[in-house]
């Protein structure tokens, strides 16, 4: 650090009309430079990313964070996790701090354009919903008139608590609060009927009480949360590439290469588009920059698709969220995979 | 007559009987009640009330503090563990989670196998410290030396410093010690080295780079005495120029050359790692010892007659005290980053060491202005009377004066400040207080805890502050001459 510390105070002036140009630059190469991946990923949350006793992250968005780094370094270990909170993602991802923000956030049409973010797809669709005691006697959350109601302040889950209690012409009293956290904690302590945030936090919240049978969380899913990785504006190669690795997660699972028959598909395998996938074929590697056995590093690593749902927020860990929405478009759901070609 | 008397006389009391005890309402528990706790009925109600605050919380918490499990592997195991001990109604506290994860409280995400690093360079503080803070006392700068050295040797052992690491921190201290004991001016440069030497131990790398950071100050400071004689204030730019050409061009290619010749090398450990204690230990001594100057100047600059210094210390303070701490975080954080280059990593804890030191030094420089505004005029005029120039005056008969009647709001400054640094969880950093408690509830088997990780981290920032206010009284109490 001593050394950037006086080049970047000295230098800052002079240098700033190359940093300008270098900002629109080549991620790709720089990333290669570098050796290690910067991703962007939430501070914790459970399932999708937090740290062990040992500083070692792991979660739904982190798999994909070290997917991307497997593809693109050949080593999944080589990524620098930047915690970002709520209020420094996108600016973290604009200002260059971090590569790839893979941070469950929700792709709405500002951030698309506004905030010049790249969507590269989703790999989460959430949605709000609403858990109140058992006791309470609800069953809908049309019943809810006059309900005092947990809310975390400063979140798209406001508006949409406002519009949908607005659309039905109901009133209700926000009680409101900082964190999750606490969230949980003014609502065991009775301060609100209702809590409400994402379905897939909800779950989480509601496994983890101390009486989770008490609990139920309402059939109604007021918004649509649709979360997912995202890029800078203005470097296509850099966006295709992470793009593709969240395809190339999907279709594995789609065409059933998992981590544990992943080599041997990769030699026997018959269906050409595993082939293509694979990079028995076609060198579709080279077509973004990478070499051909990119897709194969980045499912070698944590698995397919549904595998690392099944092995970080998946019906048989704790949290228990069933694939719903988010099983393959041949399941009935809508995770659907581009074609290789 | 007499004799008669003597007959007549029955008992003659020979001995005295013992003093008896006052009766208890004049004296003991019972009058030291009546007195101070029901001395009329307003006094009898608040205290009846203030009994019964006391009584809920304590019988809400109580309960709560006594059932504490501190061996389990997450708060279902808790819980379970609870509920057989003390019912199935009972609650208790999870302490469990501050034994598992109370490294991460302290060190962040520091590579474990390094923890002794962050904890010497915690220990070599107070020895930078005691000749500073304990000058006078012999009695007391040996306990905090003992202790420190004892403390911070133990620690490093059991956080698994090697043999040899173990041998050159002993040698260090004892070294440190006796230039502390035999060198007074010597250990002093010490103590302005610090820094360096705290920098090197928190984040690794070749200490040649530190070495010869500090090369530059000795040759700018040589340049000035060269040119000065020729060209008065010019060679203060002299120095100046000196000293960037310096840093910029020569520095580093000098430091990796002696780096290939003698290696002083530690592990790399980036700023990302930091967190918790650590982190906050870091941005508050780091402010604490560089806000104090500043504020100093600060203070100075805005009693000066010249108006443009003038003009510049009122802006500069006004300005600071009028904006947030979080907004200044946040440009330092975020803003700054639009403008530096890429390639340029201008380290996110530097940033937030500097914003947080421009702060402080805001508020500080307040505080000593009222310390010079409350020192007598005769103060200022017997020193010119004394034909002490401008800064001998401030150094000899201004300051010392100003800045012991300071001490208080000094001392609050620093304790407000180091609380402060919990804030720097706004720009992603992890603090101990906020972000290392959500990341360490993010994990399931900890979700759910609330109050747990606050109790922890709460009790210790109260014994470092407590710690801090403790040292403040101290030294009133040494300096208070007048009285003597």
């Amino acid at each position: 650090m001593k050394k950037s510390v006086f080049f970047g105070t000295v230098t800052a002036a002079a240098l700033m009309a190359s940093g300008a140009m270098a900002a629109e630059g080549d991620t790709l190469k720089e990333v290669k430079a570098r050796g290690v991946l910067n991703c962007g990923v939430n501070t914790g949350l459970v399932g999708f990313a937090a740290p062990d006793a040992n500083g070692n992250w792991s979660g739904f968005d982190v798999a994909f964070c070290k997917a991307v780094a497997a593809a693109v370094l050949g080593d999944q270990t080589k990524v620098k996790f930047v915690p970002t909170t709520g209020q420094t993602r996108f600016t973290a991802l604009s200002s260059g701090e971090v590569d790839l923000l893979a941070r469950n956030s929700t792709w709405t049409f500002q951030r698309d354009t506004d905030l010049k973010l790249d969507f590269i797809g989703v790999n989460y669709y959430d949605g709000q919903g609403f858990m109140v005691r058992k006791d309470l006697g609800v069953s809908s959350a049309k019943e809810l008139e006059g309900a005092t109601i947990c809310i975390q302040t400063g979140t798209t889950t406001e508006l949409n608590l406002a519009d949908y209690f607005k659309a039905n012409n109901m009133t209700y009293q926000p009680v409101n609060i900082d964190s999750n956290a606490e969230g949980e904690q003014q609502y065991m302590a009775g301060a609100c009927d209702a809590y409400t945030t994402d379905a897939s936090g909800l779950a989480a919240t509601r496994a983890a009480f101390a009486d989770p049978e008490n609990h139920i969380i309402l059939p109604e899913i007021i918004s649509k949360e649709p979360l997912g990785p995202a890029v800078r504006h203005g470097d296509n190669n850099w966006g295709d590439i992470n793009r593709w690795v969240l395809y190339a997660l999907i279709a594995a699972e789609e065409y059933g290469v998992t981590s544990a028959n992943i080599e041997e598909l990769a030699k026997s395998s018959q269906n050409p588009e595993v082939q293509r996938l694979l990079g028995t074929t076609d060198n579709l590697g080279g077509m973004i920059g990478l070499d051909a056995d990119w897709a194969k590093r980045a499912i070698a690593a944590n698995g397919n698709y549904g595998e690392i749902f099944a092995a970080t927020i998946g019906e048989q860990t704790p949290i228990g969220l069933a694939r719903g929405l988010n099983a393959q478009w041949t399941q009935g759901g809508l995770m659907y995979a581009m074609p290789f070609r | 007559m007499s004799e008669t008397d003597a007959q007549t006389t029955l008992f003659v009391r020979d001995t005295m009987l013992p003093p008896q005890p006052a009766p208890d309402k004049v004296s003991g528990p019972l009058l030291w009640l009546r007195e101070n706790m029901f001395s009329g009925p307003l006094n009898i109600l608040l205290t009846l009330l203030g009994l019964s605050i006391v009584w809920l919380v304590v019988s809400t918490i109580g309960p709560w503090l006594m059932h504490s499990v501190w061996n389990a592997n997450g708060m279902a195991e808790c819980r379970q563990i609870i509920a057989e001990r003390y019912g199935p109604d009972a609650s208790g506290a999870c302490f469990a989670l501050i034994r598992e994860r109370w490294n991460q409280f302290v060190f962040g995400f520091y590579p474990p196998a390094l923890y002794w690093r962050p904890v010497m360079a915690f220990t070599l503080l107070f020895f930078a410290l005691a000749p500073i803070l304990f000058m006078d006392s012999r009695k007391a700068r040996w306990t905090v030396l003992a202790l420190a050295s004892v403390l911070g040797f133990l620690c490093a052992q059991l956080l698994g410093a090697d043999g040899q690491t173990l041998i050159v921190i002993t040698v260090a201290i004892v070294l440190w010690i006796l230039v502390i004991e035999y060198g007074r001016s010597k250990a002093l440069l010490l103590s302005l080295a610090y820094p360096f030497i705290g920098m090197w131990l928190l984040w690794g790398g070749s200490l040649w780079v530190e070495i010869m950071i500090l090369a530059g100050f000795a040759l700018a400071f040589l340049a000035f005495r060269l040119t000065q004689p020729m060209l008065g204030l010019i060679a203060l730019a002299v120095a100046a120029a000196v000293i960037g050409v310096w840093w910029y061009f020569l520095a580093d290619p000098a430091a990796n050359a002696l780096e290939q010749v003698i290696p002083l090398g530690l592990g790399k450990v980036p700023s990302s790692q930091f967190g918790g204690f650590v982190l906050s230990i870091t941005i508050g001594v780091a402010g604490i010892a560089m806000s104090l100057p500043l504020g100093i100047l600060l203070a100075l600059a805005r009693r000066s007659d010249l108006p443009i210094i003038k003009m510049l210390a009122v802006i500069f303070i006004e300005f600071i005290r009028g904006v947030p701490l979080i907004a200044l975080l946040f440009v330092a954080s975020l803003l700054l980053n639009y403008f530096l280059p890429p390639k340029v990593e201008f380290d996110i804890i530097l940033r937030v060491v500097i914003m947080v030191t421009l702060f402080a030094s805001a508020y500080m420089a307040e505080v000593i202005r009222g310390g010079l505004a409350a020192l007598p005029r005769g103060q200022y005029e017997a020193a010119d009377a004394l034909g002490l120039d401008y800064w001998k005056a401030q150094r000899l008969i201004v300051l010392p004066q100003a800045l012991k009647i300071s001490i208080p709001g000094i001392v609050s400054t620093f304790i407000g400040m180091f609380k402060d640094t919990t804030l720097v969880t706004f720009v992603g950093l992890y603090d101990p207080l906020k972000a290392m408690s959500d990341t360490v509830r993010a994990t399931f088997a900890w979700k759910g805890a609330y109050w747990e990780p606050y109790i922890f981290v709460g009790s210790i920032f109260f014994i470092l502050c407590f710690g801090m206010s403790r040292y403040s009284m101290y030294l009133e109490r040494r300096l208070k001459r007048e009285n003597r």
